[in-house]
């Protein structure tokens, strides 16, 4: 019998680029199954704009259109309602809207905003993803009497003004999200597309 | 082989080892003789995953997991199928009564240190367990689509997206869509019915083979291997089969007595069981008044809450969680039963119960100043208890338990300074009693008393 040298370098060598070339391709194979999970083509193509007509709208009043399966807020605020936005500054978080991404740059003003008594505003809260209530009375029972008008989280008790700035010492840490809107006419309000450039 | 075998038995052994499983893990399995009401647990816990398992199945017939359908489906099942109603009823209550038994057996194992060496691997596979269950619970939760499956699941996903940076495609990728929607509805259900219960069933397997491997603890916590008789049996062993099948039977008679109560007259258990909002369907638009977890979630879901800013409520509540894989290289004390341990063991863990009873209760309650404060003391307490438990690990001096109570009370403080303003501060600072009387008691009065000093173990189990 011949005596067999075992060359344990070369073993070595092609066990670790068998492992490697293995490995890669489990990686590769998983791909497909792991993106699948991800939001579908339909999903993706669900997010169209969405057209309002706002005239009829009442001062104080709100009403609620769906948006990419999420609520959407617009409030036409009567002018107490806009003058309130003055008297809660000194306790909110961030009152000048200076979280990006929270708001189209022309909304980044008090009242948050393109014209200032309508408000458009994503129903959902910044916190957990509850859909706020409105509560536009002043100083009720359970609010306390410094209330003024704004949103109240029923799940972890989160509050908001009247333009959906978050106050301090409350869950939320984001004033809720204005989200991409245009007024096609006096009365046609475009819920998802952003006016041009320069024209905000 | 030469031993002879006979007839179909026989046959079968000689092709697969029926009898040495059998031997090995029942007629010559021996456990300790001093069991008592605790271990009862476990062998339910088996018992009541078969059963979910079967009335999954069933369920599974019936159901659809589409979002259009699913709460239609779920109604179905209760009026218009056979027995429907008994299925899912004895799902649903098996699915709180599977909380029930494991934290009793969880309870267990922190009373007799059973997680300690050498069964720490029996104690990560049982907490891996839980973790799964609490994962098949969150999910199966999610199908019958009313108001609290929707805004449950919404808010814990929700609860992913709260991490820097890679949050919002997280929770994207787990609910393969902008919003909970019928794309998170069926692939819950696919978890819910196939992948976790695989993975839940080798997680058991890993639970009892790791356990029979080194062998049962007892209320003594004594290891009955360091005492055989001649013929390699340990003295204090007794087959697990016929004598502890036979009290394990016991034990199955008045739990499904009790189970039946609860399935056949208060199967919502007045909303703890079943919530009342989720009779109501889905919808997206509006959140229900008073969203609160099923009963079994709401500790951790207080500890949550606790925490005002969001990523660091879900880090303190995942801690909640992770914490108990340490657990065996937090209590590296000895002495493993609680029969032998000091006073103020004793204590911590009575605390830390009632802190976590608090704890679930404050989890079901809407959210006031008062609450808010409690619901972080008794986090606080919650955690402490394992603080306190590392400390216990050994005897130390005076000077290394007043060192930890001086660290513990400034990490305290220091937070407490940090977030008390002028309108919670008189809350702030009245609560701020609660951690420090328990350290008091549990640190100074190891430094300055005996009542930390544990008793002898015996050699043998008593009774």
């Amino acid at each position: 019998m011949t005596k067999h040298v075992v060359d344990t370098s070369r073993r070595k060598m092609l066990t670790t680029s068998a492992s490697v070339v293995g490995a890669v391709g489990a990686a590769v194979t998983l791909w497909p199954f792991v993106s699948t999970m991800g939001p579908s083509a339909r999903a993706l193509a669900a997010g169209a704009p969405v057209e309002i007509d706002v005239s009829k709208l009442e001062p104080g009043q709100k009403i609620q259109v769906e948006w990419r399966r999420k609520p959407v807020w617009i409030i036409r605020r009567s002018d107490d309602m806009i003058a309130s936005l003055d008297a809660t500054e000194d306790r909110l978080r961030d009152p000048d809207s200076t979280a990006p991404e929270m708001q189209p740059a022309f909304a980044q003003n008090k009242t948050r905003s393109l014209k200032p008594e309508f408000l458009v505003l994503v129903g959902i809260c910044t916190h957990l993803g509850c859909s706020p209530t409105f509560r536009p009375e002043i100083a009720p029972e359970d609010m306390g009497p410094d209330w003024v008008g704004g949103f109240y989280c029923p799940c972890h008790g989160s509050r908001f003004d009247l333009s959906g700035r978050v106050y301090k010492n409350v869950p939320a840490n984001n004033n809720l999200e204005v989200p991409p809107h245009q007024y096609l006419s006096d009365k046609v309000l475009l819920i998802g597309v952003n006016a041009e450039e320069g024209a905000a | 082989m030469s031993k002879e075998k006979q007839g179909i038995l026989g046959w079968v052994d000689e092709r697969l080892p029926v009898v040495e499983f059998w031997e090995a893990h029942l007629s010559k399995y021996y456990a300790p003789r001093n069991f008592n009401f605790w271990y009862f647990f476990g062998s339910l816990a088996l018992l009541i995953l078969v059963m979910q398992i079967l009335t999954g199945i069933f369920l599974t017939m019936h159901y659809k997991p589409d979002a259009e359908l699913a709460f239609a489906s779920v109604e179905y099942i209760m009026r218009d199928v056979n027995w429907g109603w008994l299925i899912r009823y004895m799902h649903s209550t098996g699915a709180s009564a599977f909380f029930v038994v494991v934290y009793m057996h969880m309870l267990r194992g922190l009373m007799y240190g059973s997680f300690k060496q050498p069964r720490e691997l029996i104690w990560l596979f049982g907490v891996l367990i839980y973790v799964c269950l609490m994962a098949e619970a969150f999910m199966g939760y999610l199908l019958p689509w009313g108001q609290m499956s929707y805004w449950g699941a919404q808010v814990i996903v929700n609860l992913f997206g709260t991490i820097p940076v890679i949050g919002d495609q997280l929770a994207l990728f787990i609910r393969g869509d902008y919003v909970v929607s019928d794309a998170t509805l069926n692939r819950f259900f696919a978890l819910h019915v196939i992948a976790v219960p695989i993975v839940l069933l080798g997680l058991v397997v890993a639970h009892i083979a790791a356990l029979h491997t080194v062998g049962s603890n007892n209320p003594d916590g004594v290891e009955i291997k360091k005492n055989k008789g001649a013929d390699g049996i340990p003295l204090d062993g007794i087959p697990f089969h016929p004598y502890y099948t036979v009290k394990d039977i016991v034990g199955v008679v008045v739990f499904l007595f009790l189970f039946s109560i609860v399935v056949f007259y208060f199967p919502e258990m007045n909303g703890y069981f079943l919530e009342h909002a989720n009779f109501e369907p889905a919808n997206p638009l509006a959140t229900p008044e008073h969203i609160a977890p099923v009963w079994y979630f709401t500790p951790f879901y207080t500890v949550l809450r606790a925490i005002p800013n969001p990523f660091g409520g879900v880090v303190a509540m995942g801690a909640a969680v992770m914490i108990l894989f340490f657990l065996p290289w937090i209590d590296k004390n000895k002495v493993k039963s609680i029969r032998y341990r000091s006073v103020l063991y004793k204590v911590n863990l009575a605390v830390f119960l009632v802190a976590f009873v608090w704890l679930g209760y404050l989890g079901m309650q809407g959210v006031t100043p008062m609450r808010s404060e409690m619901a972080l003391r008794m986090s606080e307490l919650y955690f402490l208890f394992f603080v306190v438990l590392g400390v216990y690990s050994t005897n130390r001096s005076a000077f290394y338990y007043i060192k930890w109570f001086v660290i513990i009370i400034g990490i305290i403080s220091a937070y407490d300074v940090y977030r008390s303003n002028a309108e919670i501060a008189a809350l702030v600072w009245q609560t701020w009693l609660v951690p420090v009387a328990f350290l008091v008691v549990a640190l100074l009065g190891a430094a300055f008393t005996n009542l930390d000093q544990d008793k002898t173990v015996p050699e043998r189990v008593t009774e």
